[in-house]
């Protein structure tokens, strides 16, 4: 009955027309088709509802992990790093300093877990269904965007303990944001069509990101860099993202401009380059995954 | 060109052997990496060790047009490439070469319940399952209360899906697949899935599906509901389609290529009674143009021949052959007999063959045992219980490429009817 209803109209447009789908191998290096994505993108605002969802089902205290996970390494940090090894952070507290900076970074840590191993884990839908494959790591990425909104109420309350005031810079927060997504995305593309390949990526994840977690401000000022070497330390565009978010809602020091420029640049081609390597890797993950 | 669907021109899907290529891991790249320089040198003694991977065509040289609104069923053994092309076709994965062109918008259900998440209750995952599918929130939000009606699942819309029963599960994934609406649909074995009572309600649905005048291309083992359904049949083997054409037909070419139709020796046989005056001494069973078969369809006129031979090398006197038809749980159906017809053999020569002939063979797809039963004189001579069997597969009883549904399953009747709305008063009126 249903089936009845709909039909009809599509035999008199699809007469002479050209095919909707031409089915054939490729081969090379292929952009992404932007208006299939666009075409999905309901499915990824479907994959991220579930992921988001799905995340913190069956625990005890749900979302409350959002705020527990950077107010515990805050404490920690604060201890370790603003108490016994005095880190110097400038005019700012270290808690707020250090916390500012855990936000954009347990995005991005949690964006490469869950992204990277994310087609492995939908093998059935990769094998069975077929839709832009990119939209499942998107949307791993996207869900940790919950994360940050539920983790920054406790920012703003900091704020107001310590008394610091934004200032007109904290308008360009969206952009930072919006990098520490291009940044995670673009790693996430290359790491998750690599692990389909090669399950060896998922036992390296968490050691990278530690090693990252060093070469990234979180817990300490960029300052404490060489001036001269300061430029090159933007390669690592989370460095610029931390430095983006601090400079944006902690208003702190002078622009770090250099530093950000180079780090957007790097997380452009890291991005771009990720969607190429992932379109490459995409037509033979259903056979390999 | 104009009303083509699909058009499928030489495709080929090659895979490494063992269906899947296995994973890499990071470790051989660079173990290989490593070691390359050095293979070279043992390479030219270990000659063999270095032999091409070896592959397996999974499609070869797939040819075909499906045109608008006809519904295709595509039959073969298991590892034919049924799947394989349905696979590229709904573009899970890319040909190896070929290529195909399809008119319209696709859906494919490969699989039931793709993308059910566990943890989510079923209104969840209506809405999740029919976004993977391809329908949009608006659509799903306006067949949600047809799909959980016809899903029977009622008070456990906000339950987690992994608390349902195995029936509910099939039968919710079912019903999100069965509001797709798309032109083209690829279908892959769904049917196999729930009990009875809803492969049936299944089965309907697709019948809707084949009346709504969509294009559909299906893949099944089950030959009744693709006899039932499909207007053209594919048979795949070895990932080449072998033959083409109405669903009777192939399926039947199917089944010789399965189960090469041959004469059944009956001599060797212990297990039977009678004075042995006559005996029954082989089997075939034909279509009406007396070609062996080894399926048969309903609807189809068939030829059950047996050989048979006199003890004594003497005529045979009144002779009285009869063939009694069992299903499986040894309920016995009907009897042949050339008694009830007249045709008593009054005198047979001593060996020979003996052919029944059934026009229109009036069984329901399924398996039948029957006896064979000869009396000369009287006085049984041989019976076999049971003599043989007789495959029915499918079949196009009325001409419509309907049957009844497997919960009317029984004999086919020939029937027919008619209305006359005047002369409804005046039988009335008589009664009165």
């Amino acid at each position: 009955m249903i089936f009845q209803r709909v039909f009809h109209k599509s035999t008199a447009e699809v007469v002479g027309q050209p095919p909707t789908v031409v089915i054939q191998p490729t081969s090379g290096w292929k952009p992404i088709n932007l208006s299939e994505l666009w075409q999905h993108r309901e499915l990824l605002y479907f994959f991220t509802w579930r992921d988001i969802k799905v995340r913190y089902k069956q625990t005890a205290i749900g979302g409350a992990w959002a705020i527990l996970q950077p107010l515990l390494m805050m404490i920690v940090f604060s201890l370790l790093f603003g108490k016994i090894a005095r880190l110097s952070s400038g005019d700012i507290p270290y808690p707020i300093f250090t916390y500012c900076a855990l936000l954009p970074w347990l995005l991005f840590m949690l964006g490469l877990n869950t992204a990277s191993t994310s087609l492995v884990v939908n093998e059935r839908l990769i094998t069975k269904v077929y839709f832009p494959r990119i939209l499942v790591p998107s949307a791993a990425v996207l869900a940790g965007l919950l994360d940050l909104f539920i983790a920054s109420p406790l920012l703003i309350g900091m704020m107001f303990f310590y008394k610091i005031t934004p200032t007109a810079s904290i308008a360009t927060l969206p952009l930072f944001i919006l990098l520490a997504l291009m940044t995670t995305m673009g790693i996430a593309f290359w790491l998750s069509a690599m692990d389909v390949q090669y399950r060896d990526v998922r036992h390296t994840i968490p050691v990278l990101t530690q090693l990252w977690m060093f070469a990234t401000p979180v817990f300490y000022p960029s300052d404490l860099i060489p001036e001269a070497w300061r430029i090159w330390y933007g390669l690592n565009p989370m460095a610029g993202v931390v430095e983006g978010f601090r400079w944006a809602l902690l208003g702190q020091g002078g622009t770090p401009e250099p530093l950000i420029a180079v780090s957007v640049i790097v997380a452009v081609v890291v991005f771009v380059g990720g969607l190429f390597y992932f379109r490459r890797m995409e037509r033979s993950m259903a056979d390999v995954v | 060109m104009s009303d083509i669907a699909i058009q499928v021109e030489n495709l080929g899907k090659r895979y490494r052997l063992g269906e899947r290529e296995p994973y890499k891991a990071l470790r051989d790249i660079i173990a290989s990496g490593v070691s390359a320089p050095f293979r070279r040198l043992t390479h030219r003694q270990e000659g063999k060790h270095q032999a091409n991977p070896e592959y397996i065509w999974a499609l070869r040289d797939v040819s075909f047009e499906v045109k608008q609104g006809e519904i295709v069923g595509i039959i073969g053994r298991n590892g034919a490439g049924k799947t394989t092309l349905l696979k590229v076709l709904s573009r899970v994965t890319e040909p190896t070469k070929g290529w195909a062109k399809v008119w319209g918008r696709v859906g494919s259900l490969l699989e039931v319940a793709t993308g059910f998440h566990p943890e989510l209750t079923g209104g969840e995952n209506i809405y999740l399952n029919g976004a993977i599918l391809g329908m949009k929130k608006t659509e799903i939000a306006r067949k949600f209360n047809d799909i959980v009606d016809f899903a029977e699942i009622g008070d456990f819309l906000g339950t987690p899906v992994k608390h349902y029963s195995q029936g509910m599960y099939v039968r919710l994934a079912f019903s999100v697949a069965a509001h797709l609406e798309p032109e083209i649909l690829f279908i892959d074995e769904v049917l196999a899935v729930g009990d009875a009572a809803f492969q049936q309600k299944c089965l309907g649905k697709m019948s809707d599906v084949a009346r709504g005048g969509r294009t559909v291309l299906f893949v099944s083992h089950n030959l009744a509901a693709v006899t039932n359904l499909c207007s053209v049949v594919y048979l795949l083997d070895k990932g080449q389609v072998v033959t083409s054409g109405p669903p009777q037909e192939v399926i039947g070419k199917y089944f010789a290529s399965i189960r090469p139709s041959r004469a059944v020796s009956l001599r060797q046989r212990q297990d039977r009674s009678g004075d042995g005056r006559m005996r029954f001494t082989d089997l075939v069973i034909q279509d009406g143009k007396g070609n062996p078969i080894s399926v048969t369809a309903s609807g189809q006129d068939i030829e059950i021949s047996v050989g048979y031979e006199a003890s004594d090398n003497q005529p045979l006197q009144k002779v009285r052959v009869g063939i009694a038809f069992h299903d499986l749980f040894e309920q016995l159906l009907v009897l042949c007999a050339n008694d009830l017809t007249g045709e008593l053999f009054e005198t047979l020569s001593p060996r020979g063959r003996i052919v029944c002939r059934i026009p229109h063979l009036p069984f329901y797809p399924g398996r039948y045992n029957f006896n064979l039963h000869a009396e000369v004189n009287g006085i049984v001579a041989d019976w076999l219980q049971p003599g043989g069997t007789l495959e029915v597969a499918g079949g196009d009883f009325y001409g419509t490429g309907r049957l009844p549904p497997e919960s009317h399953r029984s004999f086919l009747m020939s029937h027919r009817w008619t209305a006359n709305e005047s002369k409804i008063d005046s039988v009335v009126n008589g009664n009165e």
